[in-house]
């Protein structure tokens, strides 16, 4: 048996309110790729910052245990002096650097005072080399592709003497053939004693490179599969993904779906703002009717915030094409303020950046998108507003002394229910709910899906997006499941089960490399 | 009351206390020369144009803690260009007036323009905004100064020898005028105040108790009365208050009720959130620059009657008492939060403090160093604030 270069002991990490790590064990032998799999949310991530020293030593329980020695690592800095690199999933280039000063930031050659610039780039173009990149290491990092710039992020590991390489999903933004050039870069080094972990949800990429699989559920190891003993199946790594048992965690709903649709959308195109030859949203058609609670499932990545938001007043997006009708009749959605007339709401995923403003009252933030609804002829009734706020508020279990407090003193579960006021004030006809349990306790969730439930009761439309598997099936009449800006299928409810909606991810992923 | 309540209350209010503090710490150092008649009504007279200013800065800062460096050179544009007008080109002043308000509005939209709808960062715009007509200023007076000899203009703007709302009842040593006018404001704020109320209590809304507001309204009524007895020993109300208690009141009110209003909070507390409100983001850019513009149209007016003349260096630094008010009134350096009302507290601050110097004979450099620790402490002050609640 080789050396073992990695072993994490059980480790246990508690964010406020959650247990996101329960004694955690995973060990890396040197000279293997090990891959890292599991569902959003479960853990791979924090643990691998553990490992990086991002949440430093003391932060977390148990023993982190590299070549042999128990490591405190108390930052980055501390990891990569002993060799473990790590390469996030968003790159961490400077643009408007070229290569080769993005490769020594933080690291540079020569004296703090004097920079040698020779030797950095001499060294860069070394580096690039070896990773099989022709560039000049004086290129800017803006004017190379998202492949290339991926790449320059292992150039940049290498130049930090790694012995660990920690990549988490490397090729999510990859096409097949970069992948696939990745991957074998991968397995060359390999060859030369690299070892490497690697984070992926692609199957296909899995089978493809890795000595041992170890998979990560609900913060704690499930299992560790060794190539050369076990069989590897798709079907195996997705059980283990997914297999949890459902609870009694949502409320009961009556289905009142009736057989008329409010949303309807028509081969549905969006570019990214910023690379507008980069399709993100790709011939979508989808539909919801009156009453129905409709989920989009999906990773990270897949494009359903994008979908979600472009809809709404075009409020992402480049080169948008595709009809949208509601109530049968098509209609041009400008602007929010358009799409808000038409009756349709957007809950964003994100409270704190783009839902709330954290610097206003709990009262100002709930009338927000219907001002008008509390003012007469642009002047605002303070009384009527005040007592609008006092409803909400007892209508969402909104917990707060009172309702003239900063938004940004509540809790993640009573801020979540305070957005959802907000945008039930505006009295939509659609809501389309993005990922509206992310970070709050399970009882607040609870409370969430009575409202949902409550909404569709009364004859609303509900688009839930979520990474939650569970989530989706025990909410929904209908799911959708997005992959790469597509639509890749569609299960009723009734039928849904983890398995067949990963399996429906995964393998039109495959269809790839 | 409790330890937090005391701690919440001094909070809210700490720019008050400030403002109580520095006032009994000069009328100590000045023996009690400060409180002079003479000196209360000089102190509106002469910061008139940084309430005007610094409201309009205050909107131009909520909107994300953005600021207008133009406008002391604006104010002397459009000074410099009404002088020019009434004087070499005889133009009735009404039309003057007008001009000059559309000139100011349309430097304030060109600004506003860039700003909003072409997303140029405002220091940079308003930077060469500062450059632009400060040379301007100085093409169209050639260099020189112009006099102005049009006393309805003069006066009615706050300067001259006689800057004062005329006195109907001409007792000897008390502008009867001015008390009335007190006691006229004490009834209107109280009639609110009790109207308020009672509305609130017919529709069965929570009221607060019952002494806060007595306490509140006996406190209010008090500062508005001895001021307006002091004002009333001398020469009664200056005009430029007149003005300055307009524009003070309208923004006041624009701010706190009306849906416009709220738009500049919430864009400035959180631009994307409010745009996914339906929030025309862009729209309040270039209301606020705009309005910028106006209020220093009217500022210029102000400026050129109280010195009777257009000169080119005039409105210099006018930008920084501004923005120095907004921020040590409690506006925030990064936008969202921010008061009329606190605007107005921070402005007599800062000339309660320049006043206060000048009487105890400071030479003026100090006085600079002394305003902007002043200044940075405010801001200071705000930051470490805002980072304790995170």
């Amino acid at each position: 048996m080789a050396k073992i270069l990695l072993e994490m002991k059980d480790i246990t990490k508690t964010f406020p309110g959650v247990k996101a790590l329960d004694n955690v064990n995973f060990k890396v032998e040197e000279g293997e790729i090990h891959t890292l799999v599991g569902e959003n949310g479960a853990g791979k991530s924090t643990l691998m910052n553990i490992l990086s020293g991002i949440y430093p030593y003391g932060s977390y329980e148990g023993e982190v245990i590299y070549d042999g020695r128990e490591c405190h690592f108390m930052n980055i800095k501390d990891s990569e002096e002993k060799g473990i690199v790590i390469i996030h999933q968003e790159l961490a280039l400077v643009p408007y650097m070229t290569i080769g000063e993005n490769m020594f930031l933080g690291n540079e050659r020569g004296k703090a005072f004097a920079i040698d610039w020779d030797e950095t780039y001499d060294k860069a173009d070394k580096y690039l080399r070896i990773v099989g990149l022709e560039e000049s290491s004086r290129t800017l990092v803006k004017d190379i592709s998202v492949g290339k710039q991926q790449l320059v992020e292992i150039a940049k590991a290498l130049a930090k003497n790694a012995k660990l390489l920690i990549l988490d999903e490397p090729t999510a933004s990859l096409n097949e053939k970069d992948s696939k050039a990745l991957l074998d870069l991968l397995l060359q080094f390999k060859k030369e004693g690299l070892t490497s972990i690697l984070i992926s949800h692609k199957l296909n990429e899995i089978s493809y490179i890795a000595d041992k699989i170890t998979i990560i559920r609900d913060g704690a190891t499930i299992e560790t599969l060794d190539k050369t003993v076990d069989t590897i199946t798709e079907d195996r790594i997705i059980r283990g993904m997914v297999g949890r048992s459902m609870s009694d965690r949502f409320p009961k709903r009556e289905s009142k779906v009736i057989d008329d649709i409010s949303l309807e959308v028509e081969k549905w195109n969006v570019n990214h703002p910023l690379y507008e030859e980069r399709k993100v949203v790709d011939n979508v058609s989808m539909y919801v009717k009156k009453g129905e609670v409709v989920g989009v499932a999906g990773l990270m990545g897949a494009g359903r915030t994008e979908l979600a938001m472009s809809l709404f007043g075009r409020s992402y997006g480049t080169n948008i094409s595709g009809k949208i009708k509601i109530g049968g009749k098509e209609v041009q959605l400008h602007n929010v303020s358009e799409a808000i007339k038409e009756g349709l709401a957007y809950v964003t995923e994100d409270r704190k950046d783009n839902g709330l403003i954290l610097s206003n009252s709990i009262k100002h933030n709930i009338t927000l998108a219907n001002l008008s609804g509390v003012s007469n002829k642009g002047i605002i009734d303070s009384d009527e507003e005040y007592n609008v706020a006092l409803n909400q508020r007892e209508k969402l279990n909104i917990k707060c002394p009172t309702v003239e407090q900063n938004v940004g003193n509540l809790s993640g579960g009573n801020q979540q229910k305070a957005l959802l006021a907000k945008w039930m004030f505006a009295d939509p006809e659609i809501l389309i709910l993005d990922e509206p349990t992310r970070g709050i306790d399970v009882g607040a969730k609870y409370e969430i899906y009575c409202i949902i439930n409550q909404l569709v009761a009364e004859g609303r439309s509900v688009i839930l997006i979520s990474s939650e598997l569970l989530e989706v099936i025990g909410m929904c009449d209908r799911i959708y499941i997005m992959d790469s800006g597509r639509i890749v299928g569609e299960v009723e409810g009734a039928e849904a089960t983890q398995e067949n909606i990963m399996a429906h991810i995964l393998k039109t992923t495959n269809k790839g490399a | 009351m409790n330890k937090s309540k005391v701690i919440s209350f001094i909070k809210a209010n700490t720019m008050i206390i400030a403002l109580i503090f520095i006032t009994a710490f000069f009328v100590w150092q000045t023996g009690g020369k400060i409180l002079l008649p003479q000196n209360v009504s000089n102190l509106i007279s002469q910061n008139a144009y940084v309430f005007v200013l610094a409201t309009g800065m205050l909107l131009c800062i909520l909107t994300g803690g953005n600021i207008d460096l133009s406008v002391g050179s604006v104010v002397c544009f459009v000074g410099a260009t009404g002088a020019i007008l009434m004087e070499n080109r005889d133009m009735n002043w009404v039309i003057a007036v007008i001009f000059m308000l559309i000139i100011g509005t349309a430097i304030g939209a060109w600004q506003g323009f860039w700003i909003a709808y072409v997303r140029v960062p405002p220091f940079i715009t308003t930077l060469a905004g500062m450059l632009i007509f400060r040379g301007l200023s100085n093409v169209v007076l050639q260099g020189l100064t112009v006099s102005l000899t049009n006393t309805t203009f003069v006066r009615l703007f706050g300067g001259g020898a006689n800057c004062y709302v005329p006195d109907f009842f001409g007792i000897e040593g008390f502008n009867l005028t001015a008390m009335l006018t007190g006691i006229v404001a004490c009834v209107i704020y109280l009639f609110i105040q009790i109207q308020g109320r009672i509305k609130k209590a017919k529709k069965g809304y929570e009221i607060e108790p019952i002494n806060k507001m007595i306490i509140r309204s006996v406190i209010i009524s008090l500062v508005i009365l001895a001021f307006a007895y002091q004002l009333s020993r001398y020469r009664g109300i200056p005009t430029a208050l007149v003005i300055v208690a307009i524009v003070v009141l309208v923004y006041g009110y624009i701010t706190s009720k009306t849906i416009l209003g709220r738009h500049f909070y919430a864009v400035g507390g959180n631009e994307k959130a409010a745009k996914l409100s339906g929030i025309n983001t862009n729209r309040i850019y270039f209301i606020a620059y705009t309005n910028m513009g106006f209020l220093a149209a009217l500022a210029g007016m102000m400026t050129i009657a109280r010195l009777t003349s257009a000169q080119p260096t005039y409105g210099q630094n006018y930008e920084m008492d501004a923005i120095g008010s907004c921020f040590i009134g409690g506006a925030s350096a990064y936008g969202g939060t921010g008061k009329v009302s606190g605007v107005i507290i921070g402005a007599l601050l800062m000339g309660v403090i320049n006043l206060g110097m000048s009487i105890m004979g400071v030479d003026a450099n100090w006085q600079k160093v002394v305003k902007g620790m002043v200044l940075l402490g405010a801001v200071i002050f705000d930051v470490v604030s805002k980072k304790r609640n995170n």
